[in-house]
């Protein structure tokens, strides 16, 4: 049984449609990327997953059980964890309150993940009395997914981890996501930094108009030289 | 220059009463205010808008105090209390759950609607409305004490110095005022900073949707805001009730400078609003002071063109209100969000 599945999802913001038939699937363990030019739908179809526009049409399931329309409180509950792209911390707490916000359901076990977050992400250690809003852009990325993290999901959705970052940490948060990933993390994941993704992803989406253009691994969408041409930039 | 200036013979007298009129004032309205900005601060962090009930839910803490005083007007004789104080605590849990069945009934609705903040802004207005009017009809327009059954203590202090007449006065009710204050603002601190429900109240008065992407239930946060704020709400009401008399306007005239206050101190900053409380407590204060008293001293050695008027304060007592936006937009210019870094309204 896949870790997620999404068939034909149709859904938008406030009755317009953004997304026509989306069809996504990963398996547990596995990391998918969503690349796509601008405005194909990449991070609405994310935030549908996530439960924070409304699917119209279609469905998803985690692990077979439906999930759309569910709110995200509740997928945190189910084992899902979602990084936005922008205001993806919580500027005036500090980076240790922070990560204590992702395990907000989890209050038990908030010590011993943040053990676990300042082994993955030793420079929040140093920083975890400074606010978040303080931090520059990589660490606050880095803030971000330990949030995420911290309530131990089984699905991990960023949203563009790299935008604006620069090379040396574009390349420090996709070996991050490698090694979440190894941890037993599924990993679903919109990118820009397109080719770089599709190194690391098992499976590559490419949506364009709000519908899957192609569909296959990493390697063999890379590989493929429609691809290249229309969505690689050659 | 006469003798006795240069002997640095000025009475404290009037030293001391600048103490009553303006330190203790000053730390009386400042106290109320900062109480009261708390709640208005706290509404607008987590639900972005200006909550005018605000005053009217002071009053009716108050008036539920009222009314269990007015039941039970012996009921502070047995632990040597004022009743009113007493009947605190269970005012605080009716007013905190009556707050938050107001937000079920009136503003959660529209809130779920997704409507713009100004509608919630004439929706509390209504409110305001509704809960003043209510409490009319059970006190009726004119003033009662919060004192049933038992006399307002007024303390006199010596001040131990001699040739010094003027006690430092201060009542039973400010007293308590200060006390509680200390006692709201340190709980509240701990609450904000240590327990989870409070780092989530601040989480969500960051941003309210990662707050939800974090499996934050927002709506807890909302019912649990409601209760600090009712509660904070009855302390304020009640104790200004006291130290003057309970009138079901009372609250509501002091409205506008509680807002300042929450504004002066940056908006959704619960810390800021309670250094904002007291520095338009203290500027109202400074304003209405006669000045003309500490120069007293100085008379004789004034030239004699020179005449001081009887009154020597910056304002009349009867255009008090105008301090509080006078400090609003002094501190705007100087900082625009505010003391403490707010959100931009």
């Amino acid at each position: 049984m896949p870790l997620l599945e999404a068939c034909g999802v149709h859904g938008g913001y406030g009755g317009m449609n953004i997304l026509h038939g989306v069809d996504i699937s990963i398996e547990a363990n596995e990391v998918g990327v969503i690349i796509g030019p601008n405005g194909a739908g990449k991070s609405t179809m994310l935030k549908a997953i996530f439960g924070l526009l409304q699917v119209t049409e279609g469905e998803i399931r985690l692990r077979g059980t439906p999930i759309h329309n569910q709110p995200p409180n509740r997928l945190v509950k189910l084992g899902m964890g979602f990084v936005p792209q922008e205001h993806n911390v919580f500027p005036s707490l500090s980076v240790q309150e922070n990560l204590e916000m992702g395990a907000y359901l989890k209050p038990g076990s908030i010590k011993h993940n943040l053990g676990n977050i300042y082994e993955f992400f030793p420079p929040l250690k140093d920083k975890r009395r400074q606010p978040a809003g303080e931090l520059s852009g990589g660490q606050r990325q880095m803030v971000a997914m330990g949030r995420a993290l911290m309530a131990e999901p089984q699905l991990l959705l960023l949203d563009e981890p790299t935008a604006g970052l620069s090379p040396k940490y574009v390349h420090e948060i996709f070996e991050r996501v490698k090694e979440i990933n190894a941890a037993g993390v599924g990993i679903l994941m919109v990118e820009q930094n397109a080719k770089q993704a599709l190194t690391i992803a098992d499976k590559g989406f490419v949506l364009a108009a709000g519908q899957n253009r192609f569909t296959d691994t990493g390697q063999a969408l890379l590989a493929d030289p429609d691809v290249a041409r229309s969505f690689l930039g050659g | 220059m006469p003798l006795h200036l240069l002997r640095g013979d000025i009475s404290v007298n009037e030293f001391v009463f600048f103490i009553n009129n303006v330190v203790i004032a000053g730390s009386v309205t400042g106290s109320i205010y900062a109480i009261g900005a708390v709640g208005i601060t706290l509404v607008f962090g987590i639900m972005r808008f200006a909550h005018f009930a605000h005053a009217d839910m002071m009053t009716l803490g108050a008036f539920i105090v009222l009314l269990l005083t007015s039941m039970f007007p012996s009921a502070g004789n047995a632990v040597g209390m004022p009743t009113a104080i007493v009947m605190l605590p269970p005012a605080i849990i009716s007013t905190a759950l009556i707050a938050v069945l107001i937000d079920k009934t009136f503003y959660k609705p529209m809130r779920v609607h997704g409507v713009k903040p100004i509608v919630m802004v004439i929706a509390s207005l209504g409110v305001t409305l509704m809960l003043q009017g209510l409490i009319r009809l059970f006190t009726g327009t004119g003033s009662q004490s919060l004192y049933v059954d038992d006399r307002k203590e007024i303390f006199r202090f010596a001040v131990p110095i001699e040739g010094v007449r003027m006690p430092v006065v201060l009542t039973e009710p400010q007293i308590y005022l200060f006390v509680l204050t200390v006692i709201a603002v340190t709980a509240l601190h701990l609450f904000l900073s240590r327990s989870r429900l409070g780092k989530a109240m601040r989480a969500m008065s960051d941003n309210p949707d990662l707050a939800r992407s974090s499996g934050i239930n927002t709506n807890t946060i909302v019912a649990v805001t409601w209760m600090i704020v009712g509660g904070l709400a009855t302390i304020a009401g009640t104790l200004l009730a006291m130290d003057v008399t309970f009138k079901p306007d009372l609250s509501f005239h002091i409205l506008l400078p509680i807002f300042a206050a929450a504004i002066v101190g940056g908006v959704g900053q619960p810390f800021g609003a309670i250094a904002g409380g007291f520095v338009v407590g203290f500027a109202e204060a400074l304003a209405v002071f006669n000045w003309n008293v500490l120069l007293r001293p100085v008379h004789d050695s004034l030239p004699t063109w020179l005449e001081l008027p009887s009154n020597l304060a910056f304002v009349g007592t009867e255009y008090k209100i105008v301090v509080p936006f006078f400090i609003l937009v002094a501190i705007l210019v100087w900082r625009p969000t505010g003391i403490f870094k707010g959100k931009v309204i």
